[in-house]
C-alpha cells in the first residue's frame, strides 16, 4: 500500500500533463478540422499538379 | 492510366457508374434525352447533362486536373445552377467584391498580403478539396489556400497587387463551386470561438472528473479499518488539486451566467448551480484542511462535466443551424447596372444609387430600387411584394417598386428614391415594428425557473438553520447536500437537451429552426395561416390544361407550335409552355414579331400563327370563338389565319403535398387559414381545392398584419407560413413563423424557421416533431420533479450519504439525456 503514496502524486502530475498537452493541441488547431486530414491522406501529392505535368 | 487499379472500390464504382450513358459524368443527374453535351476524359467520351456541367468538366480536364474524376468518391455538385460556370467571363456582380470598402468588410491585411475567409458550397469528397486547393494555387497572386472540410471554409491569402477576390471566386465557379466571402465579425465566427472554449472546458472537466472519481471510489468502499487516515487525507488533497481546474476554468460559464443574472436582478438557473458548486467546493476544501467531515469533490466535478455536456450539445445544434442559415443568405451585395452619360454601363452596389440615375434591368433580374419606367413598357412580376401571381404590364412613366422582378424584356428605370427610402426598406421597418410587439414566451419560462430557484435557495437556508439547532456539526454538509442533490441537473437538462436533439433531427430533414421557441410555440398554435403564392402553390405558372379547338390538330402539335413561337420569350407564361413542350422536338420559326402586351406572331412551316390574348388571335383568325369556357387561370390562345387552334390554361400550380399538410393540421384540431395578396377569386378556388374554410384575398401586407394581430388579441396563437417580402412583417408578428427556403432572403431573416428543402411537408414534420418533443420534455420534467420531490426531503432530513446522492443525480441525468436522444431518430418520411 505504501506505493500509493508515490503513485497518487504521480497520477495528479500526469493529469496536469495531459491537460497541458490538450491545451497545446487545441491552440495549434488540431481539433479545428476533424474530417479534412482523413480525406487528404488518400490524395497523392506528386501527380496532377496542373498543366505542367499533363503529359506524364 | 493505371492509377485506377490501386484505388479503393468506392472510387472505381463511381467511375463505372459515370460511364453509363444515362447519368451525367460530372454530377450524376440523369442526362435529358436529345442533348449532346460531351467531354473527353482520358481517351473516353463522357455524356453530361447541361452546358454548366460541360463547361466545368471541360475546365477541369483542360487544366490537367482529370485525375479528380478518378479519385473522387461521390459525384460533384451539379453546375446547372452555378451562374458564371459557362465561359471565362467574370460575372460583373462578382467585381463588387473587389471594391475597397467591400474588402474592408471581409478581408484584413497581413503584411503585404490580404487574408479572408470564404464559404464554399458543393464540397462532396476529398477530391473536391484537392481540386480547389490545386486550382487556387495556380492563380497568380494566391499565396495560400487551405480548405477546412468540417466547416466548408476556405482560408485564403493573396497579394492584392497581383490578384483580386473576384478572380478567385470566378476561378472557383469555373470548376463548379459557388463561394462568397464570410464576414469574420459575424455571429458565426463568434460561435466558432465560443465553441472552441467550451470544448476545452468540457474536456478538462471530463478529465478531472474521471481522475477525482478514482480517488473517491476507495473512500466509499472502505471504512476506518481498511484505509488509514493518512491515505484518506492524501486522496482528499489529490482530489482538491484536480478539482481546481474544473472549478476555476471549466465552471466559468456558470459563475459568469449567475453573476450576469444577479446583476440584472433576476434569478436564473445558473444561480443555484454556481452556488451549489461554490458551496460544495468551499465546504469540501474546509473539510480537507481540517481533515474532518465529508468531501464532495467527485460530485462537484461531475455536475460541471454533465452540465457542460448539455451546453455543448446545445451549442453544436445551434452552430449547425446558423451555418445552414448563412448558406441561405447569399452574401452577394444587391447590385444594379447604371447607365453612364457616354452610353457605357457600370455595375454598382444598389446602396450607392442616387435619385435620377438610370439603371438597366435585364430580363429575370429584380429592380434594385424604386423608380419610374423609361422609354418602353415592361412586364413586371410583383408576386414577392404583393402576392399578385400574374405578371403585370407597366407603361413608360409609371412607377415600379424595388423588389419587383422584370418578367419581360430589358427595361430602363430612372431612380426616384435611393435604397434607404425605398418600398423595400419601408417593408423592413414595418417588420421591425411588428417584431417589438411579439409575445415573449422565453420570459415566462425564465420566471418559472426563477421561482423554483428562489424556493430552492430558501429551502437550503431553512435546512441549514434547522440543522444548526438540531446538530450544528451536520448543518453545513446537509445544506450542501440539498443544493447538490437537487442541483437542477435533470431539470436544466430536461428542456435544452430535447430541443437540441429535435433541432438536429429537423436540420437533417431540411427544416432549419432559427429561434429556440419554435417547437414550443408551434405545439400550442391554434391557427395555422398560409400565404398562397409560393407557399401553398409552386409560385411559377404551369400549364394546367390544353384544349384543342380544331379537329385536325393534335395536342402535341399545338404545343410544338406554341413552344416554337414562344421560344425566345422570357415571359413567365411562355416559360410554362416551353417547360410543357420540352419533351417534344422543336420547330423552326421565322418572321417572329412581338406585340407588346398582346402576343407573338410568327411563321412555322409556311403558315402564319398567332399566340396570345383572345382579341389578338381573333384579329388573325377572323371569326369569333364560339364557346369560351370560363376556366380559372390565365388563358393563352393559338390560331392561324383560318381557324382557332388551341387554348392553353396556365396557372400557378398547387404544391402536391399542400392538401395533405392542410388536412393533417385540420385533423390535429388547428384552424387553417389562407391570407393572400392575390385576387379573392383565385384565393377562394385554391382554398376550395385544399379544403380550407377561411380564405381572404386581396390582402396588403398591412391587412395581413392587422388580421394576425386581431386573431392574437382574441387569444389565438398564430403560426404563419409565408414566402415573399410582403410577408416579412406578418411573419415577424406571428407567434411562430416559417419561410420557404426558395423565398426572398428577407423573409428568411424574419422567420423563426426556414424550410430549406423547399417542401411544405416540412411544416407538418416540424409540428409532429414539436408534439413528440413536448411529450419527451414533459416526461423529463415529470421524472426530474419526482426525483427532486423524493431526493430533496431525503437530503434535508440528512438521510443521503454522498455517494448515493451522486449516483442518483448522475443516473437521473443520464436517463433524461437518453430520453431526449430518442428524438434524434425521426420516423421515416411518409
Amino acid at each position: 500500500m505504501e506505493a500509493l503514496y508515490i503513485l497518487i502524486p504521480v497520477s495528479v502530475a500526469l493529469v496536469f500533463l495531459a491537460v497541458w498537452i490538450f491545451l497545446r493541441a487545441t491552440d495549434t488547431g488540431q481539433f479545428d478540422d476533424l474530417k479534412g486530414p482523413g480525406m487528404r491522406i488518400l490524395q497523392d501529392d506528386d501527380r496532377g499538379t496542373g498543366r505542367d505535368n499533363k503529359e506524364t | 492510366m493505371t492509377a485506377s487499379l490501386s484505388l479503393p472500390a468506392s472510387v472505381v464504382a463511381v467511375g463505372s457508374e459515370a460511364a453509363s450513358e444515362a447519368d451525367c459524368f460530372h454530377c450524376g443527374l440523369p442526362v435529358p434525352p436529345d442533348t449532346h453535351y460531351r467531354v473527353r476524359v482520358q481517351e473516353r467520351e463522357q455524356a453530361l447533362c447541361c452546358p454548366g456541367c460541360q463547361a466545368v468538366a471541360q475546365t477541369i480536364v483542360d487544366s490537367g486536373f482529370a485525375d479528380y474524376y478518378q479519385t473522387r468518391s461521390s459525384f460533384s455538385a451539379s453546375a446547372r445552377e452555378v451562374p458564371g460556370s459557362v465561359g471565362d467571363l467574370i460575372p460583373e456582380a462578382l467585381r463588387l467584391f473587389d471594391a475597397e470598402e467591400e474588402q474592408q468588410r471581409y478581408a484584413r491585411a497581413a503584411g503585404n498580403l490580404r487574408e479572408a475567409v470564404f464559404s464554399v458550397e458543393g464540397i462532396r469528397c476529398a477530391a473536391c478539396v484537392w481540386l480547389i486547393e490545386r486550382r487556387l494555387a495556380r492563380l497568380p497572386g494566391v499565396a495560400e489556400a487551405s480548405m477546412n472540410v468540417a466547416s466548408e471554409r476556405l482560408h485564403l491569402r493573396w497579394d492584392p497587387a497581383l490578384c483580386q477576390p473576384s478572380q478567385v471566386l470566378a476561378g472557383l465557379r469555373q470548376i463548379g463551386y459557388t463561394a462568397y466571402p464570410c464576414d469574420p465579425v459575424r455571429q458565426a465566427a463568434q460561435l466558432q470561438k465560443s465553441g472552441k472554449k467550451l470544448f476545452r472546458q468540457v474536456f478538462i472537466a471530463g478529465l478531472c472528473m474521471m481522475q477525482v472519481m478514482m480517488y473517491a471510489a476507495p473512500a466509499y468502499m472502505s471504512d476506518a479499518d481498511t484505509m488509514d487516515g493518512d491515505m484518506a487525507s492524501l486522496m482528499r488533497w489529490a482530489s482538491l488539486l484536480l478539482t481546481l481546474p474544473a472549478v476555476l476554468y471549466s465552471a466559468q460559464p456558470f459563475f459568469i451566467g449567475a453573476w450576469n443574472s444577479l446583476k440584472s436582478r433576476a434569478l436564473g438557473m445558473d444561480v443555484p448551480v454556481a452556488l451549489g458548486i461554490a458551496a460544495a467546493f468551499v465546504g469540501s476544501t474546509i473539510s480537507t484542511l481540517r481533515a474532518v467531515g465529508e468531501v464532495y469533490f467527485d460530485s462537484v466535478t461531475m455536475f460541471i462535466f454533465l452540465l457542460l455536456c448539455s451546453r455543448y450539445l446545445e451549442l453544436l445544434a445551434r452552430r449547425k443551424a446558423s451555418g445552414a442559415l448563412e448558406g441561405l443568405q447569399h452574401a452577394m451585395p444587391a447590385s444594379a447596372l447604371r447607365m453612364l452619360a457616354d452610353g457605357r454601363q457600370e455595375v454598382v452596389a444598389a446602396g450607392r444609387l442616387q435619385r435620377g440615375d438610370v439603371i438597366r434591368v435585364r430580363p429575370g433580374e429584380a429592380f434594385a430600387v424604386d423608380g419610374v419606367l423609361k422609354e418602353c413598357a415592361a412586364t413586371v412580376d410583383l408576386s414577392l411584394l404583393t402576392g399578385e401571381s400574374r405578371p403585370q404590364t407597366r407603361q413608360p412613366g409609371e412607377s415600379i417598386p424595388g423588389g419587383a422582378v422584370n418578367a419581360g424584356q430589358a427595361a430602363l428605370l430612372q431612380v426616384t428614391r435611393p435604397l434607404a427610402d425605398s418600398t423595400l426598406s419601408a417593408l423592413l421597418r414595418l417588420a421591425e415594428r411588428a417584431g417589438q410587439a411579439k409575445p415573449r414566451i422565453a420570459q415566462w419560462a425564465d420566471q418559472v425557473a426563477a421561482w423554483f430557484v428562489l424556493a430552492l435557495l430558501l429551502l437550503a437556508l431553512g435546512v441549514f438553520i434547522a440543522w444548526n439547532v438540531i446538530d450544528p456539526a451536520r448543518a453545513w454538509p446537509v445544506a450542501i447536500a440539498v443544493l447538490v442533490v437537487s442541483c437542477p441537473c435533470a431539470l436544466s437538462l430536461a428542456t435544452p437537451s430535447v430541443l437540441a436533439a429535435a433541432t438536429d433531427a429537423l436540420v437533417r430533414r431540411g427544416v432549419l429552426v432559427v429561434q429556440p421557441h419554435v417547437l414550443e410555440t408551434l405545439h400550442r398554435a391554434s391557427h395555422i395561416v398560409f400565404d398562397k403564392t409560393g407557399t401553398l402553390t409552386v409560385g411559377q405558372p404551369v400549364l394546367q390544361a390544353c384544349s384543342v379547338l380544331s379537329p385536325d390538330l393534335t395536342r402535341e402539335r399545338a404545343l410544338q407550335v406554341a413552344a416554337a413561337l414562344e421560344g425566345a420569350s422570357l415571359h413567365p407564361l411562355a416559360r410554362a409552355l416551353l417547360v410543357a413542350a420540352s419533351d417534344l422536338p422543336g420547330l423552326q420559326v421565322t418572321q417572329l414579331q412581338s406585340f407588346a402586351g398582346q402576343g407573338l406572331q410568327g411563321e412555322v412551316e409556311g403558315c402564319v400563327y398567332r399566340i396570345g390574348s383572345q382579341e389578338f388571335v381573333q384579329a388573325l383568325a377572323g371569326k369569333p370563338l364560339r364557346q369560351v369556357s370560363s376556366v380559372d387561370g390565365t388563358q393563352v390562345f393559338l390560331g392561324n389565319d383560318s381557324a382557332w387552334l388551341a387554348c392553353f390554361t396556365i396557372e400557378d400550380a398547387v404544391r402536391p403535398e399542400a392538401a395533405s399538410v392542410v388536412a393533417r393540421f385540420q385533423a390535429a384540431g388547428k384552424k387553417v387559414m389562407l391570407l393572400s395578396g392575390d385576387s379573392q377569386g383565385n384565393v377562394s378556388r385554391i382554398a376550395a381545392q385544399l379544403g380550407i374554410e377561411h380564405a381572404l384575398g386581396g390582402q396588403s401586407p398591412h391587412d395581413k398584419l392587422e388580421r394576425v394581430q386581431y386573431l392574437q388579441s382574441n387569444g389565438a396563437v398564430v403560426a404563419m407560413v409565408g414566402d415573399g417580402i410582403n410577408d416579412a412583417a406578418v411573419l415577424k408578428a406571428a407567434d411562430v413563423s416559417f419561410a420557404m427556403g426558395g423565398g426572398a432572403a428577407l423573409a428568411q431573416v424574419h422567420a423563426d424557421a426556414v424550410l430549406v428543402s423547399g417542401r411544405l411537408s416540412g411544416v407538418w414534420q416540424t409540428a409532429d416533431c414539436a408534439r413528440r418533443a413536448m411529450l419527451v420534455i414533459s416526461q423529463n420534467l415529470a421524472w426530474a420533479s419526482l426525483y427532486n420531490l423524493l431526493a430533496i426531503p431525503a437530503a434535508a432530513l440528512g438521510w443521503l450519504n454522498p455517494w448515493l446522492s451522486a449516483l442518483g443525480m448522475s443516473l437521473s441525468s443520464a436517463l433524461v439525456l437518453l430520453n431526449a436522444l430518442r428524438l434524434a431518430r425521426l420516423p421515416k418520411e411518409d
